[in-house]
């Protein structure tokens, strides 16, 4: 009944809720809020938990501690959000590989046994070849490993069935090829790889372009496309897939705020907003353009649709590429 | 010059100087604790320095990581617990130098070849930074797989015991690097269906594991060792100078394979700490004494792992690769500052590099004082009461596995580590080897079967490639030369008896 009240209240008060965030503080968060992060202090995901924690803070007017829980490839720190008390003081960030882990057999946990808040981020997967590469743009670069023998060309971006893996086995499944045509050489992350093709170790890798960043300044590498629905506003001289083939494959890495199931009502009216307001933030997006990470926003709907379909696409491509157990 | 005085202003401003101060003091305490490290130090650092000016959050993460690794000496040298792993290599030799006596002898080699690392590390970086780091970027695979192999060879060279147990303590450290889900197939291996092993085993919990958690066990079943006597310290920085002009060749090698190590991406300071050590014992006069409390090996490894750390920030800076975990956070908050990483920082920032570089120098010089009031205050643990002690170490050593990934299991980890160390150490397998073989394991074959993959099978590219021959050659003389030398000495007995019965 309280309950009931009280949410009757913040619909009929949606507007002030919104524009006056302190009325917030009287319900829901009355205590401090436990944000966990399944990969390690110091990396990408980590630094973007980080920031969304202290807007988050400043928004609800109660602590967000952002806790690292690491270990087994992600599975521990996603199994710790699904496995706390759904009265969302604990919630946590959820990444590509929790629509991935599950079709590898590491883990049963699946999208669907979380309540999701809101998408905060995408980076598109691009095709990065060394400078002096004799592929100008994505078209030489697709016909050139069409007419390869299979195997004959190397491509790298991460370790064996990661997301920059599947993003080129989707996209030579796209142009009628077999998903290893290309033979993918795994690496310990996006690093080693571009350092490796600009040592001339490799053809191309399919990581994202943020991550190529380094070598694209430097001059030692170039991007022929981005794997996303639109071009990025960082470099909006490399066309999108679409644009310069005419398919429809999209493939990147993706962060968002997720909680257990069966939160409370209330708690998640109050985040939802609250993340809403940390994503429009200057802060947000100030911090999110200097690193070069990619903006998307999806609220709870938004992100449970995204889930959806990056489940099925992301299980199709690993079964296509012999990367599934189930 | 003119970009020097602008970037020596940049660095005088009130907030820089603090920075650099309270990171300082932090790094010192960080690493100075079993089980937390220099890269956890500067990952903690990330959120604030969210709030400082571009220069004052580079300039705490330079210091924080750079006094974090010499401080990780302290814990190594009196408990031989060494702090971080870039301490690991020659924890065995200063513990020696504590127990005959010559605790701030052996400390001191730690504070002042530190700082005299780091400043050579950095002017490595100001001059050779383009031109290195162009060498650095045309190592592929092949070549990161022979470096890894001859990091391993380490192992029986480091090893005061028989070579034999040397190398099947080495083994042992590659089988656990074989556990998990991160090998080059992205296979379950050796994981049991347990979730925890799936993401294999960090060399951290298994460094305190068998390095603190077996110390506090011998403890227990030793009587108490006599009292080192109470008196009162020495001067920790009398007798460097007279130290660095009797070891010269080991202080220059010791600086120029921590810069080559360090700047190459992926190798950083342990594994300088690693193949300076060896050399030094390689190439010494008095290789017997090593291991009994000798101060050569500590002079060249200790300014080996602060000039790779310093190093390591070539490839970051120029192209945004990370040598070391340190600088991959680094690199992260270069982004978020506006300083990206590349060649037009050089020409467009250059005050800002200046500055950078001036930090490094500086940082290396306010750590000589502050360090001198680390090691006094933390020798007090020398006079205290073991049983005191050992609880509040087994105790730190927990709280610090468990706040590498706030994982229960990682406690569980330092633990087995912990009797397997000890079982180790009794029956006279060298554990630091074991450690070894866990840090390079993954680096072996990950470029090994990468480099095959890449070549469809063939073997012929690891030694056709011209650095990668080079480096070749080198393992194999490695390898092969202490059985060239038995074998001439099989063959020319008569030569060698007279000596032989001389001695």
């Amino acid at each position: 009944m309280n309950t009931l009240s009280r949410r009757t209240l913040l619909a009929a008060s949606g507007g002030i809720v919104l524009a006056r965030p302190a009325l917030a503080q009287a319900g829901w968060p009355s205590r401090p809020v436990q944000m966990i992060c399944p990969w390690a202090a110091g990396g990408g995901t980590d630094a973007v938990l980080r920031i969304i924690a202290s807007l988050l803070e400043k928004e609800l007017g109660q602590p967000f501690n952002v806790v690292n829980r690491t270990g087994g490839n992600g599975v521990v720190g996603h199994a710790a959000i699904v496995q706390a008390q759904p009265d969302g003081y604990t919630i946590g960030m959820l990444t590509s590989e929790i629509c991935m882990l599950h079709w590898q057999g590491l883990t049963q946990i699946t999208f669907r046994d979380y309540t999701p808040l809101s998408l905060m981020n995408f980076d598109p997967a691009g095709v990065q070849v060394n400078t002096s590469s004799p592929w100008k743009d994505i078209r030489q670069c697709a016909e050139a490993i069409k007419a390869s023998r299979p195997g004959q060309l190397k491509a790298s971006g991460t370790g064996q069935g990661g997301t920059w893996h599947l993003a080129l086995a989707g996209w030579l499944v796209a142009m009628d090829l077999q998903p290893d045509h290309v033979r993918w050489v795994p690496s310990n992350g996006a690093a080693p790889a571009m350092q490796d093709l600009a040592a001339g170790g490799l053809d191309l890798t399919t990581n994202s372009v943020v991550e190529a960043r380094a070598m694209l300044d430097a001059g030692r590498a170039r991007s022929l496309v981005v794997m996303g629905p639109q071009r990025l506003p960082v470099w909006p001289d490399i066309p999108t897939l679409k644009e310069a083939m005419n398919l429809d494959w999209t493939a990147g890495a993706w962060r968002g705020i997720a909680g257990p199931r069966n939160m409370p009502q209330e708690a998640r009216t109050a985040l939802e907003a609250g993340l809403k307001r940390v994503y429009d933030s200057h802060e947000y997006q100030d911090f999110m353009n200097a690193r070069g990470f990619g903006l998307l926003w999806g609220d709870a709907a938004g992100f449970a649709r995204h889930l959806e379909t990056q489940d099925a696409s992301l299980g199709s491509a690993m079964k296509a590429a012999g990367l599934a157990k189930a | 010059m003119e970009g020097l005085i602008e970037g020596a202003a940049l660095i005088a401003a009130p907030d820089v100087v603090a920075a650099i101060l309270a990171s300082a003091v932090y790094g010192l305490v960080i690493g100075a604790l079993p089980g937390l490290t220099a890269t956890m130090a500067t990952a903690l650092l990330v959120p604030v320095t969210f709030y400082l000016s571009p220069i004052a959050a580079v300039a705490t993460i330079i210091t924080a990581s750079a006094m974090a690794i010499f401080s990780g000496d302290i814990p190594g040298c009196l408990l031989r617990i060494p702090g971080t792993p870039a301490s690991a290599a020659y924890t065995d030799e200063s513990y020696a130098m504590t127990r005959k006596g010559q605790a701030e002898m052996a400390l001191g080699i730690g504070l002042w070849f530190s700082a005299i690392g780091g400043i050579v590390g950095t002017l490595a970086l100001m001059v050779l930074a383009p031109s290195l780091a162009e060498i650095a970027l045309s190592f592929s695979t092949f070549e990161y797989f022979w470096l890894a192999l001859l990091g391993l060879m380490c192992a029986t060279l480091v090893a005061r015991s028989s070579p034999v147990k040397a190398i099947a303590a080495m083994l042992m450290g590659l089988l656990v690097s074989c556990i998990g889900v991160e090998n080059p197939a992205g296979t379950p291996r050796f994981t049991f269906g347990v979730t925890d092993l799936l993401g294999g085993i960090e060399p951290i919990p298994a460094l305190v594991g068998v390095f603190a958690v077996a110390q506090v066990m011998r403890a227990l079943l030793m009587p108490e060792p006599p009292p080192i006597p109470r008196r009162r310290f020495g001067s920790i920085l009398a007798g460097q100078w007279a130290l660095t002009k009797r070891y010269p060749k080991p202080l220059v090698r010791g600086n120029i394979i921590g810069v080559i190590v360090g700047i190459l991406p992926g190798a950083g300071a342990d594994m300088a700490a690693w193949i300076s050590y060896a050399a030094a014992k390689k190439f010494s006069r008095e290789r017997e004494k090593f291991g009994t409390g000798h101060p050569e090996g500590l002079v060249e490894a200790g300014a080996a792992n602060n000039s790779a750390l310093a190093s390591s920030w070539v490839p970051a800076l120029l192209f945004g690769i990370p040598g070391d975990t340190i600088t991959a956070i680094a690199i992260g908050v270069l982004y978020m500052k506006g300083l990206n990483p590349g060649p037009t920082l050089f020409t467009e920032n250059a005050s800002s590099m200046y500055a950078l570089y001036l930090i490094f120098i500086l940082a290396n010089i306010v750590m000589l004082p502050l360090g001198i009031a680390m090691i006094r205050t933390s020798t007090l643990v020398l006079r205290a009461p073991r049983a005191a002690v050992m609880p509040v170490i087994l105790l730190l050593c927990a709280v610090g596995a468990y706040a590498i990934g706030n994982n229960l299991f990682a406690v569980v980890l330092v633990a087995a580590f912990g009797c397997l160390g000890f079982l180790m150490e009794r029956n006279g397998y060298p554990v630091a080897a074991l450690v070894l073989g866990i840090v390079m394991g993954r680096m072996v074959e990950q470029n090994f079967i990468t480099s095959l993959i890449k070549s469809d099978g063939s073997l012929a590219p690891f030694v056709e490639r011209p650095i990668s021959g080079v480096l070749a050659a080198l393992t194999f003389t490695a390898v092969l030369w202490p059985v060239v030398i038995w074998v001439v000495r099989r063959l020319r007995p008569a030569r060698l008896r007279p000596t032989e019965a001389a001695e």
